[in-house]
């Protein structure tokens, strides 16, 4: 049994971590507070873009001259994944489920014998991923240093992909993110940007004609690159909330789960203590009597 | 009947104006300026950099827009852009900023001739409001 000394200095460990995690929680609730806002304020941009896609890739009529990006290379060898994960840890499992979305995806690209490359947003996804796929990781971006979740940092992720997409280095791009449901739910989500999916009962919905200034091809030809860069804003604005809610909900336990624990040792404390103390008094007792 | 129709315009960080009683509405277009009255023809259209004027009952605004997209239909007008910056409280040394960094862009030789126009636009249009 442990003597009363490591009991106390265990005691006090638990006590300076359970502190720590708090603090933590505070932080993170803190700062999810503000990550759930700016997600909430990014929805529209994003929907309103899909909006206007929508309406005009309906309006396409010829899908063979069909900008690539909207109707894909017409072929389905080399997949791009855009794995979104946070740049720190201590958050639950907020990375590890993206992680395990994305290498069952992985799975089935390499058993369907198609050739895979991978680009890391955030360092942890980097982390876990180079031990099994590291010959497959063909860039890593990190915005460590950004404070917040801005829209240049996306932008500049969604060059990347389009350029790589120009040079033909990839036939389909899909990325993956956390998508914010609230604090204790976060779902990963894999979703295909290139070539862009329709949900096909919407196409059609419009029956009234735009006028287009210039002309159609153009409007697309310029809209998709801008449609991919925002998607990508919209998964790293959920991600960010997500990556607090999770943060804070694992905070919260961890600091739970302290106060279970010093509880514990407080009793086993006491117990030694009184044991020992009930042990004096017997010698004593058993000392007195034998004289 | 009324003259005004609804006016929206969003950026990737948030809703950045949101009015209802709005007369007119002049945007750079791509090939040209273009007022916007009610019971206009749905149109979709993209911005070059420039000036968006609103006309409303409360007065006239003016904005600087980087690039964007409008969107008219069922007399409301929706403007995407990634940046936009109200005139009446613009930072000057902000506009230096972008058009400095704009002609150093139109530095580069490698960039196309649209690109080149656009930026050509920009600077002439930060000039402007300097």
């Amino acid at each position: 049994m442990a003597s009363l000394d490591d009991l106390k200095k265990r005691i006090s460990s638990v006590k300076s971590t359970q502190k720590i995690t708090k603090a933590m929680k505070m932080v993170a609730a803190a700062k999810l507070r503000r990550a759930q806002e700016s997600a909430e304020k990014g929805r529209p941009y994003s929907d309103k873009m899909n909006n206007i896609i929508l309406n005009l890739s309906g309006g396409i009529s010829d899908i063979e001259n069909a900008p690539k990006l909207l109707s894909g290379t017409g072929e389905d060898k080399i997949h791009l994944c855009v794995v979104m994960t946070s740049d720190r840890g201590l958050c639950g499992g907020f990375n590890t489920n993206i992680i395990k979305k994305a290498k069952l995806y992985f799975q089935k690209i390499l058993d369907e014998g198609k050739t895979l490359k991978i680009i890391t947003v955030g360092t942890k996804g980097y982390d876990q991923l180079k031990r099994v796929y590291g010959d497959n990781i063909i860039e890593r971006i990190s915005f460590k240093e950004s404070k917040n979740v801005n829209y240049f940092d996306a932008d500049k992720v969604g060059k990347t992909v389009i350029e790589k997409f120009e040079n033909k280095e990839f036939d389909v791009c899909v990325i993956f993110y956390n998508q914010f449901k609230n604090v204790i739910t976060q779902i990963p989500q894999e979703q295909q940007i290139i070539p862009l999916k329709t949900t096909d009962e919407e196409t059609n919905s419009s029956d009234d004609n735009y006028e287009f200034e210039p002309e159609e091809d153009e409007i697309l030809s310029n809209l998709l690159p801008k449609n991919i860069s925002t998607q990508i804003f919209k998964a790293m604005l959920e991600n960010s909330a997500s990556e607090q809610g999770s943060r804070m909900s694992a905070m919260d336990n961890a600091t739970r789960n302290a106060g279970e624990m010093v509880d514990k040792l407080t009793i086993e404390y006491n117990r030694s203590r009184q044991a020992a103390i009930t042990k004096e008094l017997i010698e004593i007792i058993s000392g007195a009597e034998s004289l | 009947m009324s003259e005004e129709y609804s006016l929206e315009i969003v950026n990737p960080e948030k809703s950045f104006l949101l009015k209802d009683d709005v007369t007119e509405v002049v945007v750079p277009a791509y090939e040209g300026e273009i007022g916007i009255l009610k019971d206009h023809i749905s149109i979709i259209s993209f911005l070059k950099p420039g000036i968006i004027k609103v006309f409303s009952k409360s007065g006239e605004d003016s904005y600087y827009v980087n690039d964007g997209i409008i969107e008219f239909k069922n007399n409301n007008l929706s403007i995407l852009t990634s940046l936009i910056l109200n005139l009446k409280d613009i930072d000057k040394g902000k506009i230096s900023e972008i058009q400095k960094s704009a002609e150093e862009e139109l530095g580069n030789s490698e960039i196309s001739d649209q690109e080149k126009y656009l930026l050509d636009q920009k600077i002439e249009v930060l000039k402007s409001i300097n």
